[in-house]
């Protein structure tokens, strides 16, 4: 089935289950959405949100036992990633869709020099030679800030810091010049000073190349600076999905009230954070019905029973949550929410 | 780099010095008087005391030691107290023999177990990585004599494809290579498959595979260069078990070398021999046990991450 | 909570303290170098009062914290508390002192011996100072749990059936058992998610308004350090770059470190806007660091002067001090 239209990518209703002992998560639980050519989309979740396995989905490196995508489409350039042979997504990975990871001190491989492992992946791809591929090396090292590459290069990760390592992986990832770049958590292991430098690295090379990016992470501050539209994951699901800009000035879902409120601020004293009450729900036990319900002030009756869908509110605005629908006045509030452990 | 191997040579020193104390005094202490055994029996005790005298087993022991040690370092090790003959040559005619053997071991047990090891990693918990692993057990568990004996009984009495017993072609070699390298290559096979099953856990095999790499390229140019260095250890560990190991093979399967050299000083009491024997050999497994050293050390010097 | 000046009384004084961490090499395995972690620092704590050090990683702040507890020996320096030089006592004096001077870690997974119950933690926190006499510590226990927002039926539970935010409480927990004067929290929300740190900051301001407790609170985060402080003390590369009161420091930063350190926080907020300065290069190696001020190499507004002389902490305002030749 194809799809034509502005979209590089379109997820709808991904599904990623793990079978464990302990049971079934369904870290990824019917997540949709979609990424046009050369715009950045935040995914923002805390731990146990999902959003780093909807990052390994998309290029299908779930660990399989005890992962497995059960469901969904992924629509990149029109065609279903997962129904692509192995062979095909091989060719996919590090070529027209590229992911860099959280840990640049173990993210690369400590016996071979850096050099190699970029030029590695230009040799996969592209089919240079040794000579060329290398050289093609040392200028992505050089493009990625990285003073003296020619001898950077032929230096091993332990040689570099992890600001240095994180350009690295970079280089490698962006050396086939792919339509999309996944970055997993990016900058969290980094100091904040290198942390501006890397985001603004990134920023540069994709106005350069006209890449797309998805940035999940877990700051706000960094979704607020680098994000054009940004999806707030909960529990396995997407619950806001909107701009960056609307999202930071009129926020929907009381899950992203309660983030944003919480965030100690820069620029005035606070005598309290306001807090969310409760903890995230086990994924082997999700309640029934919406699984922030059990710490959201505004619960009513149906929000315990029935999930509510991510919807449309106005143009640019999507939200999952039964208060932003059309009979929730008629709905009565239960219960008061309790702060508990 | 250097600074450390230099470092290390110098430590080898006491460690040498210390195993031939170990060795004199063991030998002082065993029961059974060499110029007894040499003089024969019905010698009359004069005979015997003459037979000591001469041979230097009559002088203040500490005396005897440093004399010794005194003579080692020169290269001589003194004279065999069954056929007068130098320890030193006696040695140096068996020692190739005894270290041909072991690197034909060491060969096995390398190769072997890092096959055997992989195979188990890459299909976990499948038929072939389970019986694998028993056969490796069995491999550690099963003595090397009985095992070599097996051998012969089944491959060479039976089969008549190996000869049973000597030195000389590699068919005389591949029997005995197997006995005293199949308990290596159990334990090399063992480290290798858990060195590999913790290696494609790291970040860097995911990073590989999200380059589009394909599956076997990641497993052996990404994942074994890394899984291969404590099974290093292992190995350097694993020769030292060989040199010993030499005994009972070298025993079981007739072959002149040193191993069977030092076990008949033993039992003849011929101390300068089992001295010498013992210190040769010593100084083989410390200089073994630096090269590993050194070969860990830089291999490590990538891992140290933090 | 915020002291006023009169209340000030210092309760814990750092003097010219210096943690080198030797490097051996060489044939014999001599020392060759040191990695300068601290180099000479000092300053005071309030009582009451909650000083943050911030600083990224490298800058010794978790250093000084570990010296102060002796968890690693200093190199050199005194630090004085409750009239005693704290480097000059002896293991025995050193632990009698420690009832007085406690700690929360960063990991709430590794703080916390995974094979002893709540309970059994907490027990042998009351039982090494000997707080509470043994037939009241079960109650006191239980008192303490409540303290932190934990029901008393946690007591019988392990650490790993406890979330990381609930984990941190218990480390809380303990660190209150022995009723300290000075707690040092040691990157002690980092590992939480933000929502759960939001909670346990709220904890420790209200406890320390119940108890009276002084904290040295070292964090990289300056948006929890805004919140949580009351003076702030930046740290570069083993020295102090600059120390004032929250206020001065978040809305007037003078030390070009902190200014590059406040602007490159992103910040989710439509309303602040900033010039960002964006630090070029990482950070020099502690072992060998730059000569005269060690900020020099990646300073945008470095002189001459700053490569060959070593700033002094000097005041620039009120309770505000500034290591910096171009500021004073």
């Amino acid at each position: 089935m194809k799809q034509l239209n502005e979209n590089i990518l379109e997820v709808k209703d991904l599904e990623t289950y793990f079978f464990t002992e302990e049971g079934t998560s369904k870290a990824v639980n019917k997540v949709s959405f979609s990424l046009k050519k050369g715009e950045t989309l935040g995914i923002v979740g805390e731990s146990g949100s999902g959003k780093s396995i909807t990052s390994l989905s998309l290029l299908r490196l779930i660990p399989s036992p005890p992962g497995k995508i059960v469901g969904g489409n992924i629509f990149f350039k029109g065609e279903d990633l997962l129904s692509k042979t192995d062979k095909q997504m091989r060719s996919i990975r590090g070529n027209e869709i590229s992911m860099i990871f959280q840990e640049p001190m173990t993210s690369l491989n400590p016996v071979y020099s850096v050099g190699e492992q970029i030029a590695e992946v230009i040799r996969l791809h592209q089919n240079l030679g040794k000579k060329e591929a290398w050289q093609k090396a040392v200028d992505m090292l050089k493009l990625v800030g990285i003073p003296s590459p020619e001898k950077r290069a032929k230096q091993e990760p332990h040689e570099l810091s992890g600001g240095m390592r994180q350009r690295v992986m970079i280089a490698m990832a962006l050396a086939c010049h792919p339509e999309v770049l996944i970055a997993d958590e990016p900058t969290t292991a980094l100091d904040v000073t290198i942390q501006a430098q890397i985001l603004e690295l990134i920023k540069n090379l994709q106005n350069e190349l006209g890449t797309a990016v998805i940035l999940i992470t877990h700051d706000l501050g960094v979704v607020y600076e680098s994000c054009d539209r940004v999806a707030v994951m909960y529990a396995g699901k997407i619950v806001e999905y909107t701009t960056a800009k609307e999202l930071f000035e009129n926020p929907k879902h009381p899950y992203t009230i309660g983030l944003l409120n919480s965030l100690p601020r820069l620029d005035m004293d606070q005598e309290e954070l306001t807090t969310i009450p409760g903890t995230v729900p086990s994924p082997y036990n999700m309640p029934k019905g919406c699984s922030f319900a059990p710490r959201c002030a505004f619960a009513k009756k149906i929000c315990e029973e029935m999930v509510p869908d991510l919807q449309h509110i106005d143009q640019m605005t999507q939200v999952s949550c039964w208060k932003h629908t059309v009979q929730w006045d008629r709905e009565f509030v239960v219960h008061e929410k309790v702060g508990v452990e | 780099m250097l600074l450390f191997i230099i470092r290390r040579i110098l430590q080898t020193i006491p460690v040498l010095l210390g195993v031939s104390l170990v060795v004199f005094l063991i030998m002082q202490m065993v029961p059974g008087d060499p110029a007894t055994l040499l003089a024969g029996e019905g010698a009359t005790k004069q005979t015997i005391e003459m037979l000591r005298h001469e041979l230097g087993l009559d002088r203040p022991i500490i005396y005897q030691y440093f004399d010794y040690v005194f003579h080692a370092i020169q290269g001589d090790f003194g004279e065999s107290l069954r056929n007068n003959r130098p320890v030193l040559d006696e040695i140096m005619i068996r020692l190739p023999i005894t270290l041909q053997l072991a690197l034909a071991s060491i060969l096995i047990t390398v190769v072997l177990g890092m096959i055997a090891g992989i195979i188990s990693a890459t299909k976990q918990y499948s038929m072939a990585d389970i019986s694998i692993m028993i056969i490796a057990l069995l491999g550690i568990s099963l003595p090397s004599f009985w095992f070599g004996l097996m051998l012969i009984y089944f491959f060479s009495v039976n089969l008549h494809i190996f000869p049973v017993a000597g030195w000389g072609t590699i068919q005389h070699m591949i029997l005995p290579a197997i006995t005293l390298g199949a308990g290596g290559a159990a334990i090399v096979a063992r480290m290798t498959r858990s060195s590999m099953l913790e290696v494609v856990r790291q970040d860097y095999i995911r990073t590989a595979r999200a380059k589009g790499l394909k599956e076997h390229i990641i497993i052996y140019k990404h994942g074994l260069k890394n899984a291969l260095i404590p099974v290093i250890t292992v190995v350097g560990l694993q020769f030292g078990a060989l040199l010993g190991g030499t005994v009972l093979t070298e025993s079981v399967f007739a072959i002149n070398g040193l191993g069977r050299l030092i076990v008949d000083a033993i039992r003849t009491r011929d101390l300068p021999m089992v001295q010498g024997g013992v210190l040769i050999a010593s100084v083989i497994f410390v200089f073994m046990n630096l090269a590993v050293d050194v070969l860990y050390r830089y291999f490590n010097k990538r891992i140290d991450l933090n | 909570m915020s002291i006023t000046v009169e209340e000030k009384k210092v309760l814990l004084s750092v003097n010219q303290l210096k943690q080198y961490f030797p490097i051996k090499g060489g044939i014999f395995g001599r020392t060759v170098n040191h990695v300068k972690a601290v180099d000479d620092i000092s300053f005071d704590i309030y009582q009451g009062e909650t000083l943050s050090i911030v600083g990224e990683s490298g800058c010794g702040k978790s250093t000084t914290g570990r010296a102060i507890l002796r968890l690693d020996e200093p190199t050199s320096g005194t630090i004085q508390f409750q009239e005693k030089d704290l480097l000059a006592l002896s293991k025995k004096q050193m632990r009698k002192v420690r009832k007085d001077l406690q700690v929360i870690f960063q990991d709430p997974f590794a703080s916390l011996n995974p094979r002893q119950t709540v309970e059994q933690i907490l027990s042998e926190a009351l039982a090494i100072q000997n707080v509470v006499p043994k037939e009241n510590r079960k109650h006191r226990i239980e008192e303490l749990l409540g303290h932190v927002g934990l029901r008393p039926e946690s007591m019988e539970r392990y650490p790993h059936e406890f979330s990381g935010g609930q984990r941190q409480r218990i480390g809380i927990a303990r660190a209150l058992a022995v009723e300290p004067k000075l707690i040092i929290c040691d990157e002690a929300v980092s590992a939480l998610d933000v929502s759960i740190q939001a909670q346990v900051l709220n904890l420790l301001k209200s406890l320390q308004r119940q108890f009276n407790l002084t904290f040295l609170f070292i964090s990289h985060d300056l948006g929890v350090v805004r919140h949580i402080s009351d003076r702030v003390m930046v740290m570069y590369l083993g020295k102090v770059v600059e120390i004032a009161d929250k206020k001065s420091i978040f809305e007037q930063p003078q030390h070009p470190y902190t200014r590059a350190l406040l602007s490159a926080i992103p910040v989710p907020n439509p309303v602040q806007k900033r010039e960002r300065i964006i630090l070029t290069g990482d950070v020099p190696s502690p072992i060998d660091p730059p000569t005269g001020c060690r900020f020099h190499t990646r300073c945008p507004f470095a002189i001459d002067i700053c490569k060959s002389q070593a700033p002094e902490l000097k005041i620039s305002a009120q309770n505000h001090q500034v290591a910096c030749h171009i500021v004073s």
